[in-house]
């Protein structure tokens, strides 16, 4: 044994690690690493944190991967059951900052709103597990209410970009564990009917002194903004309209790294967080873009190819779901710095400032690099 | 089983996984189409956006409040002043080699080096960093001849806050100095506060950005937030250099609340006069308002050092002082009370029916407890000694007697009803609230279980307000003025009134009473006929010799050193172990207007330091006579 090539005693530390998923993650943590150099523009201090932050996400998913995944399953009801009584707490006894109340000091300050994003595609996973090969319609109905409760409390923080995570993590559990097409189908048509209406009423819609149902009047205000962001330049529009400046001065091939003016003469808000992509984008142009968004692509279609191929129910759920949600966080942030989608607080995945995102991300990520490990030792 | 499918639940699976991996592409297809609309289509569009048409923020910063004292005299005000200020996003050369140039022109310190490097570190670009304040005609006239070969410096007017009376009153005023990191994040946390949406995210350390100076002790930190009002903007047009084309709107920002004072600060200057460099404290307060009249703390130092960043030298000579000068001694020294305690002591006997007013003792000049021997001041004593000769004449024994016969319960818990060994609620930070003795007291200070118990040899020192007792003046003062106000305690305050500048709102900080304590008239008067006569036969009479109004006080003399047995001479003792010197009155005894405490450190007897400066304070309150030799007040235009 002491012979033992020290390249197979070092043997573990890269067992388990899904080579393709690990490249896409190298590759996206790069480019974020360099974008965020330039948009803390010298600042190295913070530079440095979230290079911390980095290392800490991969040592979680690192950890988490080598976790079996039969452990996961056994503890998703608990998570998910903590998850909620935390967020209960914070209900009652949270800390209110900037008029909002997500958080709960317990000796630290945490966000039980950022729990719930595993949790509960993890408690819904379980559930189906459980109930596999005698699924009725009532399970969706139960399921259902496991993903409401929680999303309800959330969005009353109010955390809306939370929510909406939260909400679509569940939704993908749900979807994918067979829910009936003809339930599904009606919601995207409702859907698509809304944004159509909101397309081509925008402008009498939006009026003075017109207010919605069921949408609080900021969130409407969001949305207004969004159709016409020349309507309110210097107020809400200004976020949406200086990162889409951001974007379109970019070009093609971009300013070059570091020489983004919107971003260094400091007209890009939240830049080091939410809207990270328009300084990206600003210094890299379309070309970058373009890479960014197949980096993306192949991270979710290796996630989902995991997830097809994963051995049990729970796992299958667990993974599609984690990778669409991957998904979800991109897509959401890149439309709302784009223009495209109303101002919701998404992070881009591996790439915004952020070390509680970032944990969440390197936990996801780890589960689905032990769910193909199982699935390799289940093999052989 | 839901029968909606002929396929097994894998193949189901892995269907909609398929479908799942075709909405990603179409989403990000969107996503494409819409970056080939914004950087290819509209590119030009949007390249020209962002090359012209700018628009930044621009802060102007809000004039700080005045402090005034209550007949209207200036002690905090602003004047303008040039500075130098640099805009980073203009600048043609690096950073460094500009300074280097522009120490040619107008001399630039190492300090403002500093200062400036630090000032940019995490700045706007478009911000104007302050880089030399205080330029005098001659530098501005220099700079302005070279003005074109310095782009992106300009020379602006600030304000700056000036205390025209230097040293006078530093400690209650405090001072103001640039925002620290610290205060920053301070000033972050206070907008936190601030609802989403009533402020963009961006805009909350723009705000912070207008803010050119804060509080950093006395008043000025305590009223930070009344004093330095609202900062307004401009929101500008700037090109790609950061240069200001046009101007798009202005919110003007609004001045800080002017505080208007309890002080009076002639009396103030009289009493800081007549401590004639001697160190100490003094505290007077006006009964029936809890309007503090005066606050002294000697020595004093000058505040205008600290306003641009104190002197390295200057700061350290402060600092090291023996004399501690940046010490705020009425408000966070404590000092055993010695002697002047003992009219507390003598209400809480006849309060508690420990005593009667007529009840005495044959004072043989000690009391003897236990193994130990507590001596009285008087050797062979003082005779036969009733509760009012007991204050007139100090005496030691009939407080050691009494202090056995009470109990530390007793009198701690009477004592706390005075305020002694509690905050008094005054409106400056960093009270301390000293040591009021008790039974819990002492098992939380210690931690040794042996030293923790309360032994009843504690309790007999207590009685002459020596031992564990340790106050500050304020409280002195104030539990003075309560006893004198018969019980009504009123929160002292330094801040009479804060007048809004939009609105000339005036609001009292103190409009009423905080408690009524239940003390028994003949009680007081007993009290009082004690103090009264100390000025007129007992320890007080010959600085209170011929005085106009009846007076009431107490001299007190309190231990540093423990002597463990030895005779006291102030000679063989170095001077910082050296006695205190304390005095506290109230005036008129019949209707009393005016409470007063203090201490002379290291002074040595009461009666010769501490009570001919109360004398002179209280001649001067009560008959408008200004002592002679004491150069008269004037006042600054």
């Amino acid at each position: 044994m002491e012979n033992t090539p020290l390249r197979q005693r070092l043997r573990f530390i890269w067992e388990g690690l899904d080579p393709t998923l690990s490249t896409i993650l190298i590759c996206l943590v790069t480019i974020g690493n360099i974008t965020f150099l330039s948009a803390s523009s010298g600042t190295v201090v913070t530079w440095v944190e979230q290079s911390r932050n980095l290392l800490m996400a991969i040592l979680i998913m690192w950890v988490t991967s080598r976790i079996p995944i039969k452990w996961l399953e056994k503890i998703s009801l608990w998570v998910y059951l903590a998850g909620v009584v935390l967020l209960l707490a914070v209900t009652f006894f949270g800390q209110v900052k900037k008029g909002a109340r997500r958080w709960l000091n317990i000796g630290v300050v945490i966000q039980p709103s950022e729990i719930m994003k595993i949790a509960m595609p993890m408690m819904l996973a379980w559930y189906f597990q459980r109930r596999e090969e005698m699924v009725q319609l009532k399970d969706f109905g139960i399921a259902l209410i496991f993903l409401l409760l929680p999303t309800v409390l959330i969005a009353k923080q109010p955390d809306l970009g939370t929510a909406i995570l939260v909400l679509a993590a569940g939704l993908y559990v749900i979807i994918l564990a067979g829910l009936p097409w003809k339930f599904i189908l009606p919601f995207v048509g409702a859907g698509v009917i809304g944004i159509l209406f909101i397309l081509i009423f925008g402008n009498s819609i939006c009026a003075k002194g017109v207010s919605w149902p069921l949408l609080q009047s900021y969130q409407q205000h969001r949305i207004c903004t969004l159709l016409n962001p020349g309507s309110d330049p210097l107020g809400k529009g200004f976020h949406t309209l200086q990162s889409m400046i951001a974007i379109g001065s970019g070009g093609a091939f971009g300013k070059g790294w570091m020489k983004g003016t919107q971003t260094h003469l400091e007209f890009i808000p939240e830049k080091h967080t939410d809207f990270i992509f328009a300084v990206f984008s600003e210094e890299f142009g379309l070309i970058g873009n373009v890479v960014l968004l197949i980096l993306f692509l192949l991270l979710i279609q290796r996630g989902l190819q995991i997830a097809s191929t994963a051995p049990n129910l729970y796992t299958r759920l667990l993974g599609g779901s984690v990778t669409l949600i991957f998904f979800t966080y991109a897509f959401v942030n890149m439309g709302m710095v784009s223009g495209l989608l109303p101002v919701v607080g998404v992070p881009l995945p591996f790439i915004s400032y952020g070390g509680t995102a970032l944990a969440t991300l390197g936990f996801g990520v780890g589960i689905l690099m032990s769910i193909n490990r199982g699935k390799r030792l289940i093999q052989t | 089983m839901v029968g909606y499918t002929d396929s097994t639940p894998l193949e189901d699976f892995q269907k909609r996984i398929r479908i799942a991996l075709w909405f990603v592409m179409i989403c990000l297809s969107i996503l494409f189409i819409r970056f080939f609309w914004l950087q290819v289509i509209r590119h030009a569009k949007y390249s020209t956006a962002s090359e012209s048409n700018r628009i930044a923020i621009i802060t102007t910063p809000s004039q700080r409040g005045l402090i005034i004292d209550r007949n209207g005299i200036v002690l905090a005000r602003n004047f303008p002043s040039y500075s130098l200020e640099v805009t980073l996003a203009g600048l043609s050369t690096p950073v460094e080699t500009l300074v280097e140039a522009l120490n040619e022109v107008v001399k630039i310190s190492p300090k403002d080096r500093a200062n400036f490097f630090r000032s940019i570190q995490g700045a706007k670009k478009t911000e104007s960093i302050p880089i030399r304040n205080f330029l005098n005609d001659e530098e501005v006239a220099r700079f302005l001849t070279r003005r074109f070969a310095f782009p992106g410096v300009e020379v602006q007017v600030r304000y700056f806050r000036e205390y025209p009376y230097q040293e006078l009153g530093s400690h209650l005023l405090g001072y103001t100095g640039r925002v620290s990191l610290k205060d920053r994040e301070k000033l972050l946390a206070e907008l936190e506060d601030v609802p989403d949406d009533q402020m963009s995210d961006d805009f909350r350390p723009m705000k912070i950005k207008g803010i050119q100076q804060v509080g950093k002790i006395g008043l000025e930190q305590s009223y930070e937030k009344e004093l330095r009002g609202t900062v307004g903007y401009n929101e500008v047009e700037i090109t790609a250099g950061g240069r200001v084309v046009r101007n798009l709107s202005t919110t003007p920002p609004i001045s800080g609340s002017n505080l208007s004072l309890a002080i009076d600060i002639k009396l103030q200057y009289l009493i800081e006069q007549l401590f004639n460099n001697q160190r100490g404290a003094m505290v007077v307060i006006e009964v029936a308002t809890g309007d503090v009249l005066a606050f002294v703390s000697m020595p004093t130092f000058n505040p205008n050092a600290f306003i641009d960043g104190i002197d390295a030298d200057l700061w350290k000579k402060l600092n090291e002082s023996l004399e501690k000068p940046l010490f705020n001694r009425p408000l966070r020294g404590t000092y055993p009370p010695g002697s002047t305690f003992k009219p507390f002591m003598a209400l809480a006997a006849l309060e508690g029916n420990f005593r009667t007013p007529e009840q005495g003792i044959l004072d043989p000049g000690y009391f003897k407890f236990g193994n130990t021997v507590f001596r009285d001041d008087a050797k062979g004593g003082h005779g036969f000694v009733n509760l009012r000769q007991s204050i007139t004449v100090s005496c030691d024994t009939y407080y050691y007697i009494l202090a056995r016969d009470m109990g530390i319960n007793a009198i701690s818990s009477f004592m706390q009803t005075l305020g002694f060994g509690q905050v008094t609620g005054i409106d400056v930070n960093g009270e301390v609230r000293g040591i009021l003795p008790s039974k819990e007291w002492k098992k939380a200070y210690y931690s040794d279980p042996v030293k923790q118990r309360w032994r009843d040899g504690d309790t007999i020192s207590i009685g002459i307000g020596q031992g564990y007792n340790s106050y500050t003046i304020l409280q002195l003062a104030q539990a003075t003025a309560i006893v004198a106000n018969r019980g009504v305690v009123m929160r002292p305050h330094l801040v009479k009134i804060i007048e809004d500048p939009v609105t000339h709102e005036k609001t009292l900080t103190v409009p009423k009473e905080t408690t009524r304590l239940t003390l028994k008239k003949e009680n007081l008067d007993a009290v009082t006929e004690g103090m009264i006569g100390v000025n007129r036969t007992g320890t007080g009479q010959i600085p209170f010799a011929g005085v106009a109004y009846p007076v009431a006080g107490k001299t007190g003399t309190a231990q540093v050193f423990s002597l463990a047995g030895k005779d006291y001479k102030a000679s063989n003792i170095s001077e910082f172990k050296r006695d205190h010197a304390l005095y506290i009155a109230f005036a008129p005894a019949d209707k009393p207007k005016y409470a007063l405490a203090l201490v002379v450190e290291n002074a040595g007897f009461g009666a010769t330091s501490a009570a001919p400066i109360a004398r002179k304070a209280l001649d001067y309150l009560m008959l408008n006579n200004w002592p002679q030799g004491v150069p008269p007040w004037k006042t600054l235009p």
